[in-house]
């Protein structure tokens, strides 16, 4: 009996001690919005890019293409939540890039080292998005600059995205303007007198010329079902102004009337001359599968076409092997198919009487396949131990084009947290 | 002919893709949520993507550039 009232007064106790927990103050941590801004990620993307060809555009579609690029760039990405809930992600970005150029260093062979053989890019950026976290609907602002030795840029855009109640359907849309200004770099044979070679120490002048780009994306994502998920994006773009590279030459099958050049003695030679518009409509297909616990297939295709009779294929397929949780293997091939441009033609071939040509071979008919394959480590302790180094990726490529121009590139990305 | 032939073949797509999804519910997300199933390039395809705008002349659509901003195409 005296049991029973010991276990009556136990469960009273305990029932009171239940009221009191309930009338105490209660803090929901779960819901908590910090207004401080904080780091959510930062991401290190560094890449090795070597190529070596035979159709350098700089000394008329014959030359050496040999060119080596290292490419960095580190992004801050922060966030904080406004009074209403809103959540606003800052993110700062700086890229450093270093090439050297062979086929550039021919703008004026004669010279020790041109301007152009090798230079420094340097581009920072930065995007402010607000996000409704409860529909998933967001706004944000871009802004961006580059500058290069003879190309200097200012960028803006614009990005949306609206989200389906279930969620299952996202809009994207974007629009961008880049207004850019290229330093007018001639070869040294086609030069006028008295007009600067673009060297640090030659004070003569030279022209600048704009280049203007303005693009809008459309994008639609689908979840299919719980495997499969899709999107479609479409992308139209408008250029304006000097979109030909003028220190690139061509040759010509015949010669022209009059001459140019310091002496105007050359008659079969001139610089690169393009359409100052070219309008581009890019349409692209992602469809990525869920396979099973180990194997995913991520596949994407876009079709290409543009005003100066530019169209392509290109195809994409990656499948990630999961070799465990936090390991995982991506073979990846990408096959890309393009008709060339109508103003194209090879070394000595183009007519005199065509009003705009190019031996650009980046701009001919082509087939391309890029293949390779990635490694990821996302260990729940860290990378190599360091609990702020949450993801490694590193991937390796190889490019050849039926022209004879082979690549390869070397990238490693680490993210923080 | 070609673009109307492209933009028909789009309006399929979307079509057939719409009529043929089931309403997924977000505790059913698990594996559309792993993120090797981005609807969007890795963040170590940046400078793939830039070599391939040099390196040929279609470009955009992809989430890299579609020209300006560079050098570039």
């Amino acid at each position: 009996m005296r049991k029973i009232y010991l276990g009556v007064l136990a469960l009273y106790i305990g029932i009171l001690a239940g009221h009191a927990q309930n009338n105490l103050p209660v803090s929901d941590t779960s819901t908590y919005l910090s207004r401080k801004l904080k780091i959510e990620e930062i991401n290190f993307v560094s890449a090795y890019y070597h190529q070596d060809g035979n159709n350098s555009a700089v000394t008329g579609g014959l030359g050496t293409e040999n060119l080596t690029d290292f490419a960095n760039t580190f992004d801050l990405q922060l966030s904080n939540h406004s009074k209403k809930g809103r959540k606003n992600t800052l993110l700062l970005e700086l890229g450093v890039d270093h090439y050297s150029s062979a086929s550039s260093d021919m703008i004026d062979p004669h010279s020790i080292s041109s301007a152009s053989r090798q230079d420094t890019r340097i581009y920072p950026s930065i995007n402010w998005t607000k996000t409704n976290e409860q529909t998933g609907n967001a706004l944000g602002f871009t802004a961006s600059y580059s500058h290069e030795f003879d190309y200097q840029s200012f960028g803006a855009g614009f990005n949306l995205t609206r989200l389906s109640k279930n969620k299952n359907t996202q809009f994207d849309f974007k629009a961008l303007a880049f207004l850019d200004t290229w330093l007018v770099i001639l070869p040294v044979e086609l030069r006028p007198p008295g007009y600067g070679s673009g060297g640090h120490e030659d004070k003569r002048p030279l022209d600048h010329k704009p280049r203007n780009s303005y693009s809008t994306s459309f994008s639609v994502s689908q979840v299919i079902n719980t495997r499969l998920q899709g999107s479609i994006t479409i992308e139209p773009s408008y250029q304006h102004g000097l979109l030909a590279t003028r220190y690139q030459r061509v040759y010509f099958n015949g010669n022209f009337n009059e001459g140019v050049g310091p002496n105007s003695d050359i008659f079969n030679e001139r610089v690169e001359n393009l359409p100052d518009k070219r309008y581009k409509l890019p349409v692209a297909v992602r469809l990525n599968y869920f396979l099973d616990d180990r194997f995913i297939i991520r596949t994407y295709y876009r079709y290409y076409m543009d005003n100066w009779g530019i169209t392509a294929h290109t195809a994409e397929i990656e499948v990630p092997v999961k070799i465990t949780s936090f390991v995982s293997v991506s073979p990846f091939y990408r096959y890309n198919n393009q008709i060339g441009t109508r103003y194209f033609a090879p070394y000595g071939q183009h007519s005199v009487n065509e009003i705009y040509y190019t031996s650009d071979y980046d701009l001919s008919t082509l087939q391309s396949s890029f293949f390779g394959t990635g490694l990821r480590l996302s260990p729940p302790k860290g990378v190599f131990g360091n609990q702020h180094i949450t993801a490694l990726e590193l991937r390796f490529g190889h490019y050849i084009r039926n022209t004879g121009l082979s690549s390869n590139i070397l990238t490693l990305h680490l993210k923080f947290k | 002919m070609k673009i109307y032939i492209l933009l028909f073949s789009l309006f399929c797509l979307i079509t057939m893709g719409l009529f043929s999804c089931t309403s997924v519910k977000q505790y059913q997300k698990n594996r559309l949520n792993d993120s090797e199933m981005e609807l969007s390039a890795r963040k170590s395809q940046k400078f793939e993507q830039s070599f391939h705008l040099y390196r040929e002349g279609a470009s955009g659509a992809n989430g890299g550039k579609s020209g300006g901003g560079c050098g570039c195409n």
